[in-house]
């Protein structure tokens, strides 16, 4: 392995190479930061740039950076203005987002800047010393645990959504799963609850639902509530605080080793990716937080902020795992860096360390200078970053839905997904009156296609539902989605119940 | 009734359109050679047809307690207050949006977006429009260079009689 290190440090360090770790980190922190464009798509856009380099390394390396960089820039988007554009920073807007109402916005993202770098760093590490052994791991996962690693993953946020709620968060995750059915499956070639529309054939786009369920609702308050914008605009004006106190520094320091390693392994499953570790870690986290810190989650707490900003980032280094080893991408954006990959006559797999191991492991070198070189990039642009709250009401609203707007057209270029976004945001703004939470629609609907998939492949595969009793870690995993669920409504009842034996003097 | 139990009332006779759809109308189409697959494209919309009545049933029977003592909304949007709120501002920026969707091919980026952002920020109350106007221009020119020459996503700049 040191031999394999020092190749990649050599490889890694060339100027040429530096270069593109700087550039790629630039590009995608200032593109990820509109929403609408996430890692895919600006990876997408500059394979053609990364091809024409014609150095393997550089060109993944390049890419590596622009990964790393959207994720990052999305997250300001998400702690800025409520509009993730990316579906693994949509756990970061949670706290991010209130943290910065209350004027903490430059203390939000430098939490956000070193939660990602220390998640991004440990999970390099992690790479380097598990990538052999975990891909015989990766393996076992069939489409049966991957289902019902996904039932887990959405009743966790069901069960998580607060006393009281957890029966509306889940009618809102069956609502997501629901909408993801419209339009025409992989699996089956049909179209489905398209109402005859044409522009339903392709389903609705994550974007646009992303922008309808929590950027136009917040713009909408905005306006509807003038002081809450006045409060936030005033405070931020004065950006002084970008530092977080020792205290917190101190409470959020388990969250990311935590999360940087469970985050990591989630990454490592294909499939499973940035966006439900960071759902999972959010979730995680909020569950083991006690009393007032728990209570504190959702409304600016930093471990909420710290724990979702590590865990997606732990995970795309994780994700680089199947891709490396097996040549399986495990997300979308694998699969294009599986793509640019093989247009520069790489054969990612089980040979690619024996065969081309400077490729290898000039990759593993350059997430950590990419890593750095983000946070030395991102730090002292903070108080600029935030200034962007401090833009006047009447300019930034508008600003606001035009983004909204240019983020759902950008990606199908067609107008009609513009009214789909409209008729989504004003339901979504509706929902929120009523005390809804809107995060599981979203999860519920990013997931619902894989879920689907996974359940039909298993069910194919076993001839039937078979497969939940003869796959012991696929039943394992169900019940505990069950009892996720139902675990809340009990303790509420029992707390009741003892409220109750109190009173009657027993 | 409260609005949260409007909504799952609603809620509840969608999943059972939804579910007649799928129960009745999906398998009919099917081809034989797919009936004979365990799967088939109505089983998860069926599923999630009845869990979603399921659940939505326990909202509108309010068979979940909410935890006592709790205010009626955590964050500072409340129902109550919509009285208070400036409704109308919100409506026409809605009303704006749908005719920035209709209008952008035919009358072009460049024009439907600058008319979007000064019309939005004259909508909220504000009046200089000597700022309004060259911050809107330059902002569309800037994102319209953006999108199309950097990244290469074709967007119409031009009204549609004057050329693509």
């Amino acid at each position: 392995m040191l031999e394999g290190i020092l190749i990649g440090l050599s490889a890694a360090f060339s100027l040429q190479n530096l270069l593109m770790v700087v550039a790629g980190c630039l590009i995608g922190t200032f593109i990820g930061m509109l929403p609408g464009l996430g890692p895919m798509s600006i990876i997408a856009i500059m394979i053609p740039v990364a091809i024409s380099l014609g150095d393997p390394a550089a060109a993944l390396i390049l890419l590596a950076g622009v990964y790393y960089g959207a994720i990052f820039g999305g997250s300001t988007s998400s702690i800025l203005l409520n509009a993730p554009g990316v579906a693994g920073t949509v756990a970061t807007s949670f706290d991010g987002y209130p943290m910065a109402r209350k004027g903490q916005a430059g203390k939000a993202l430098t939490i956000a800047a070193v939660a990602s770098f220390a998640g991004g760093t440990i999970g390099a590490v992690l790479l380097m010393i598990f990538a052999p052994a975990l891909s015989t791991v990766a393996l076992l996962f069939h489409s049966a645990e991957y289902f019902a690693l996904m039932v887990v993953g959405l009743s966790a946020i069901a069960a998580f959504a607060g006393t009281g709620q957890v029966a509306k968060a889940l009618m809102m995750t069956i609502l997501g799963l629901i909408l993801a059915t419209v339009g025409e499956g992989a699996l089956f070639n049909m179209p489905r609850f398209t109402l005859g529309l044409m522009d339903l054939q392709s389903g609705i786009s994550f974007i646009t639902l992303a922008m309808a369920m929590f950027a136009l609702p917040e713009a909408m308050f905005l306006v509807l509530n003038p002081q809450r914008g006045a409060s936030a605009g005033s405070d931020s004006n004065k950006i002084t605080n970008l530092r977080f106190s020792r205290e917190e520094g101190r409470a959020i320091a388990p969250v990311i080793a935590r999360q940087s390693v469970q985050g990591f392994f989630i990454g490592v499953l294909p499939g499973a990716g940035a966006t439900i570790a960071s759902f999972l870690g959010y979730a995680v986290e909020r569950n083991i937080a006690k009393g007032e810190e728990q209570a504190e989650f959702g409304h600016g707490s930093v471990k909420g902020l710290a724990a979702p900003e590590t865990a997606n980032n732990a995970a795309c280094t994780g994700s680089f795992v199947p891709l490396l080893t097996l040549g399986i991408p495990g997300s979308g954006t694998t699969a294009i860096l599986l793509g640019a990959l093989i247009a520069l006559n790489v054969t990612p797999g089980p040979r690619l360390m024996t065969d081309t191991p400077e490729i290898f492991w000039a990759v593993i070198i350059s997430m950590f200078i990419g890593n750095l070189v983000l946070l030395v990039l991102n730090l002292p642009l903070i108080p600029y970053i935030a200034k962007i709250l401090a833009i006047p009401r009447n300019y930034l609203i508008p600003f606001i839905l035009f983004f909204t707007l240019m983020g759902a057209y950008i990606g199908q270029n067609n107008a009609t997904e513009l009214l789909i976004l409209v008729g989504l945001g004003v339901m979504a703004t509706i929902f929120r009156f009523a005390d809804y939470p809107l995060a599981p629609l979203l999860i519920g609907f990013i997931l619902g296609t894989m879920l689907e998939d996974n359940f039909a492949r298993s069910m194919q595969l076993y001839r039937g539902l078979d497969f939940i009793v003869e796959r012991p870690m696929t039943l394992g995993l169900l019940v505990l989605a069950v009892l996720l669920v139902l675990l809340p409504s009990y303790r509420a009842r029992r707390a009741r119940k003892r409220a109750q034996g109190v009173a009657d003097g027993d | 009734m409260a609005l949260d139990r409007w909504i799952a009332l609603i809620f509840v006779t969608f999943c059972c359109a939804y579910g007649y759809l799928a129960f009745f109308t999906m398998d009919q189409l099917l081809p034989p050679f797919m009936q004979r697959n365990p799967v088939w494209p109505s089983t998860f919309p069926k599923v999630l047809a009845v869990l979603g009545a399921l659940t939505g049933l326990v909202v509108l029977l309010g068979l979940e307690k909410p935890e006592a003592g709790k205010g009626p909304s955590a964050t500072d949007i409340n129902l109550a207050r919509l009285h208070e709120y400036k409704i109308g501002q919100a409506l026409l920026l809605l009303g704006l949006m749908v005719l920035y969707a209709l209008s952008l091919r035919a009358a072009g980026f460049l024009l439907a977006t600058t008319v979007f952002l000064v019309a939005g920020s004259a909508i909220l109350g504000e009046r200089k429009w000597h700022v309004m106007l060259p911050v809107a221009m330059l902002a569309t020119g800037c994102v319209w260079y953006l999108v199309q020459q950097v990244l290469g996503i074709y967007l119409r700049p031009l009204p549609y009689f004057m050329g693509t």
